[in-house]
């Protein structure tokens, strides 16, 4: 139960049960949908982007605790933030998600509510719960694609 | 009507020794998180018995060669150990005649073939293909796929909310249009036994051909291909305690005989000139390639296994572990069972208010239990139920109460952690 609370930690709970930001946007100027092909998931980011800033975000969609919390937690983190900022912070949660080797140079203060996903490290088939939401928001704000998916 | 189960339900309560059923799988025996595995994941796939792992072990290191080909010794006792396994398979499903039996890649590849092969003869723009809500997506995609390359229409058969088909729409939806019918035996999602002797009659009278993917039922409940009068028959090894990448397509040989070939190239042929080439008798003209001879010889193995066991102790087995597993969960908060016909192979598919699928799986791991979550490649069955995934319990003659406490201990764990 103690390895099961490192990833359902209460952070994770509280977003799964009270996603913030969510819900549609209607003057969002970037819509991404993402797809989890294994477990059938869809979200759907919504981001009103001006000045090269995140002005309002929302996502929808049907998702695991990780999934919803994730994307809870990333809508968070991202609104108000600019574009610099955010690939930054893609880069960090990436590292954080995955366990990469140069994991050191996550600045873990700065993530702060968002190290709460690292417990998906010890659970490789949930990591694409977890980035799924980062992706779409990636998406989002380089304009790429406008459907992404985890595999 | 008298469904599989019943059929096959004996008057007293025969039972088996699951304790010594037990022993012959060797990937039961083992910790998973500290706790002892629970497999409760046999609808996707079944662990094999000790005696199947043998006779492939041998197989590698003694007999291989490639089959049909070599005069040596090696190449023969190959040939006869693939040739021997197929005869097995005919056996055990009843089919007239080794032509019957086509090795495949497993149910998938088995369907792709006749689609594909079938669908070119028989599908103009004027027919339609008749498939239900319940298929697996291997018993969708073939179809849509010939439909768009032939213009014929693809039609579904609605469930019914307790996720049995529908067999007045059925009836509706059955026209002389109808020139193929794709039905799954059982529900891998759901566990729904369907009526498939009604079925193929109804189809028959229409004019239909039937395609009955038994990928869920043959693990259950023995096959007579012949009782049945199906027209092709598809399944896969790796879920009846054999290997994967080996499956079968039973099919009429005088159908198999009218169908073009599916792949071309080596095993198929009788002779070849750059111009021309003259197709070898069946199986062999379904069978391009060098085939998996170590995994048709593990089927074969399969077969010798299953025929020591009682299939009737074992359906009446799966089914009092269904009940006692369905009644366990039921007094759980939250608890819907999805799929709750009346005749029901060993699967339950559940939802928990406010636990997604994925983390149930999750929780449940961590006590040992292994099961699927997701929408187990039938996502028109989620569509209809507008559920995004279950969490699915399936049974296999292995499995005992034990199996099915130890997965409750872990539901229990989730409602815990989401209460």
């Amino acid at each position: 139960m103690n390895e099961l609370q490192d990833l359902y930690r209460e952070v994770i709970l509280d977003h799964n049960r009270h996603p913030r930001n969510f819900g549609e946007l209607d003057d969002a100027n970037r819509i991404v949908e993402g797809v989890n092909p294994l477990c059938g998931d869809r979200m759907t980011l919504y981001v009103k982007l001006l000045d090269d800033k995140v002005q309002d975000i929302r996502f929808k969609g049907t998702g695991c605790a990780i999934s919803v919390a994730s994307s809870s937690l990333m809508t968070e983190k991202a609104t108000g933030r600019s574009v610099e900022e955010l690939e930054t912070l893609f880069e960090q949660v990436h590292s954080l998600l995955t366990g990469d080797p140069t994991a050191d140079s996550v600045d873990l203060e700065s993530l702060d509510k968002l190290v709460a996903l690292s417990g998906v490290r010890e659970y490789p088939t949930r990591v694409k719960c977890a980035t799924l939401a980062w992706h779409a928001l990636k998406n989002a704000i380089t304009g790429s694609e406008d459907k992404i998916s985890t595999e | 009507m008298s469904s599989a189960r019943e059929s096959q339900r004996p008057q007293s309560a025969a039972s088996t020794d699951i304790a010594a059923l037990r022993a012959d799988f060797p990937g039961l025996h083992q910790e998973i998180h500290g706790k002892p595995l629970a497999y409760l994941d046999n609808a996707a796939s079944t662990q094999r018995p000790q005696s199947v792992i043998d006779a492939m072990i041998t197989q590698e290191q003694r007999n291989h060669a490639n089959v049909h080909r070599g005069v040596h010794t090696l190449s023969q006792r190959a040939t006869d150990a693939h040739e021997g396994a197929r005869e097995k398979v005919r056996g055990y499903i009843n089919a007239a005649s080794c032509e019957e039996i086509i090795f495949t890649r497993g149910a998938t590849e088995s369907i792709n073939l006749v689609a594909s092969s079938l669908g070119k003869i028989r599908l103009t723009s004027a027919d339609e293909v008749l498939i239900t809500w319940m298929e697996h997506h291997s018993n969708i995609v073939p179809w849509q796929l010939i439909c768009e390359q032939t213009g014929a229409k693809l039609v579904g058969v609605p469930m019914t909310p307790t996720g049995e088909l529908d067999l007045d729409a059925y009836d509706r939806l059955l026209t002389d249009r109808t020139k193929i019918v794709a039905v799954t035996h059982v529900s891998n999602a759901l566990g729904t036994i369907n009526p498939i002797d009604k079925i193929i009659t109804r189809a028959h009278d229409a004019g239909a051909l039937v395609v009955v993917d038994g990928a869920q039922s043959v693990p259950h409940m023995p096959i007579d291909v012949r009782a049945l009068d199906c027209d092709f028959y598809a399944f896969s090894g790796h879920k009846m305690y054999g290997p994967t990448g080996i499956g079968v397509l039973y099919g009429k040989s005088a159908l198999l005989d009218a169908m073009p070939p599916y792949q071309g190239g080596g095993e198929m042929i009788l002779t070849v000139t750059l111009e021309e080439t003259t197709y070898h008798t069946l199986p062999y003209k379904f069978e391009a390639g060098t085939p998996n001879i170590t995994g048709a010889v593990g089927l074969g193995a399969t077969i010798d296994y299953l025929a020591g066991i009682d299939f009737s102790a074992v359906a009446h087995q799966e089914t009092e572990l269904l009940d006692y597993a369905t009644g366990r969960l039921l007094e759980l908060p939250g608890s819907r069972v999805i799929g709750t016909g009346k005749h029901k192979a060993g699967v339950l598919s559940f939802t928990l208010a406010g636990i997604h699928a994925h983390d149930v799986g999750t929780i449940v791991d961590r006590e040992g239990v292994a099961i699927r979550t997701g929408h187990h490649c039938a996502m028109p069955v989620m569509e209809y139920f507008r559920i995004p995934a279950t969490s699915r319990a399936s049974f296999a003659l292995y499995n005992n109460r034990e199996d099915v406490d130890q997965l409750m201990g872990g539901l229990q764990q989730a409602l815990e952690l989401f209460g």
